[in-house]
């Protein structure tokens, strides 16, 4: 029986399926009378198309149902030309976030049981981003910015030996997928268009406090995390912690202590008369 | 910034977004239990009397000094402390930046249209080296605070537990663990370290790390139940010394 989503509602009877001859068709049948729908609000659009285009679409409800399933389902039955980037649908690889009900989310971590599935449920691409295509978004600025922090240097007088819970810190911040949500949701890249500072973003901050926490490493990252990684102009409103789908405690974690130790070098008298005293750096 | 990174959504003014939750509930609810508390507190202050009752002292008016210069209620003399650590607190920041700031309301919710310095600027710069400052001083005055608690079992003499007793080591409990959780405390005991290990002290400092990451982790909590316990600790004093309500005697 072909499910078209669409015309699904109305051209499929209990029936139809109980008049076939095959199991499956009756198994179908059952589905099919006791589903559940609900609707889609896809914002789509052209390359560069700020407002898009709202469409609706319906989608039979499953048990367990996530917002990839329905937008794939969408893309298989409705809209054949639906844009839409994913690659593991396990949450590892972060190439299908999208805004649905108005916050970022990794489409296939989000169950749509979330929703209130009475409602039309919007799904948009990421807002921060300029579109590709409908749900595809090019993230590549990121990309960019990552290039400017100042790669891992390990130490040469110091045998590799060290304890596990001296990489705790470091490891916790290798858990990033790169969905780039935290640079989606951050409000200093979101909402501060006109001139734009120069700034990092939560996932840049996340990455330098990873290297800058690993007992190996000597580069030194913080004046380049202050002055074109932009962190104070972060607030720590925590809208990325509460985001990241990887579960990292990207305030508590990296932010704030990346802000305590540019305190440490560069405000703090008490430290800095510390150091001298002590001969320490 | 990056020419490519035109944000497809510009400042579009306060609050509108697509968020289909009541996203206005988290804000609104901080803006308004901050200010209850603010109200409240400030009275309690300026007002001056009935801030102790036989062994309880309120904790605005703790450490007791009452110099005779001073013209004004003995609270202000110290209560610049907490109000200062808690101005500057990394927790409290997030909630008035967002409850009062509207920067942002909430998650992707717009702010309002203007021109944003974040924590770049006079005075907010210097809010985390206050922070430090304001943290050394509290820990000072919660010293005292303990001294309090302690004093508060002592009747004329006599070993005694009242509620007032229990109702002010709840509270130095409360702010006990607001305070070693401070995101500054944090950094400074071990926080700053690139390898626990290698350290001098380093098992003793990764120890405490662990132990202040512990409270750090749930600073929110501690941060509300013990503003709540400040003032409330301040009322339950005011009422029986206003002969309002009887001190219950646990043990005496």
């Amino acid at each position: 029986m072909e499910r078209d989503a669409g015309a699904l509602r109305p051209a499929v009877k209990a029936s139809d399926g109980l008049d076939g001859d095959s199991a499956k068709d009756q198994v179908e049948a059952r589905v099919v009378e006791t589903a559940r729908f609900v609707t889609l609000r896809i914002n789509r659009g052209e390359a560069n198309d700020v407002s898009g285009r709202w469409e609706d679409y319906e989608v039979p409800l499953e048990p367990g149902m996530v917002v990839l399933d329905a937008v794939l389902h969408v893309q298989a039955h409705s809209a054949n030309d639906l844009a839409v980037r994913w690659n593991c649908k396990a949450a590892k690889c972060g190439s299908c976030s999208a805004e649905v009900g108005g916050m970022p989310k990794l489409m296939c971590k989000t169950r749509l049981e979330e929703f209130d599935c009475s409602k039309p449920i919007l799904v948009q691409p990421l807002q921060t981003f300029p579109r590709i295509r409908d749900l595809v978004t090019d993230v590549s600025w990121n990309y960019r910015v990552n290039r400017k922090i100042t790669p891992f240097r390990p130490r040469t007088d110091r045998e590799w030996r060290f304890y596990q819970r001296d990489v705790d810190r470091s490891q916790e911040m290798r858990k990033c997928i790169e969905c780039f949500l935290c640079q989606d949701v951050c409000h200093v890249i979101r909402y501060q268009t006109q001139e734009k500072p120069q700034y990092f973003g939560p996932r840049f901050y996340v990455r330098a406090l990873g290297l800058d926490a690993h007992p190996m490493d000597s580069a030194n990252r913080l004046r380049l995390l202050q002055v074109e990684g932009g962190i104070g102009l972060c607030n720590v409103t925590k809208c990325c912690t509460e985001v990241c789908p990887a579960g990292i405690q990207i305030t508590d974690n990296a932010i704030i202590p990346a802000k305590e130790r540019i305190v440490d070098a560069y405000q703090d008298p008490l430290r800095r008369l510390f150091r001298k005293v002590t001969g320490t750096t | 910034m990056d020419k490519t990174l035109t944000a497809r959504v510009s400042a579009r003014g306060l609050g509108a977004t697509e968020r289909q939750d009541r996203w206005w509930v988290a804000p609104a609810a901080g803006a308004l239990a901050l200010a209850v508390f603010i109200v409240y507190a400030t009275w309690a202050a300026f007002v001056g009397t009935d801030y102790e009752f036989g062994p309880y002292l309120s904790p605005f008016y703790s450490p007791y000094l009452r110099p005779a210069w001073f013209p004004l209620s003995a609270s202000l003399i110290v209560l610049w402390v907490p109000l200062g650590f808690r101005l500057s607190c990394y927790y409290y920041r997030k909630v008035y930046y967002r409850s009062y700031f509207l920067s942002p309301p909430a998650c992707d919710v717009s702010e309002p249209t203007r021109t944003y310095t974040g924590e770049t600027a006079f005075p907010l710069k210097y809010l985390p080296i206050m922070h430090r400052w304001f943290l050394y001083l509290s820990i000072l005055v919660l010293l005292w605070l303990w001294v309090d608690a302690l004093r508060a079992f002592d009747f004329g003499g006599r070993f005694g537990i009242g509620l007032g007793t229990v109702v002010m080591l709840a509270n130095v409990v409360l702010l006990s663990a607001f305070t070693f959780g401070c995101h500054a405390l944090r950094n400074a005991v071990g926080g700053n370290l690139r390898c626990f290990s290698c350290a001098r002290g380093g098992s003793l400092r990764y120890g405490a790390w662990r132990g202040v990451t512990h409270l750090t982790m749930s600073h929110q909590t501690w941060a509300w139940l013990s503003l709540y316990s400040v003032g409330l600790t301040d009322l339950y004093i005011r009422l029986c010394a206003q002969g309002l309500i009887h001190d219950a005697r646990l043990i005496l």
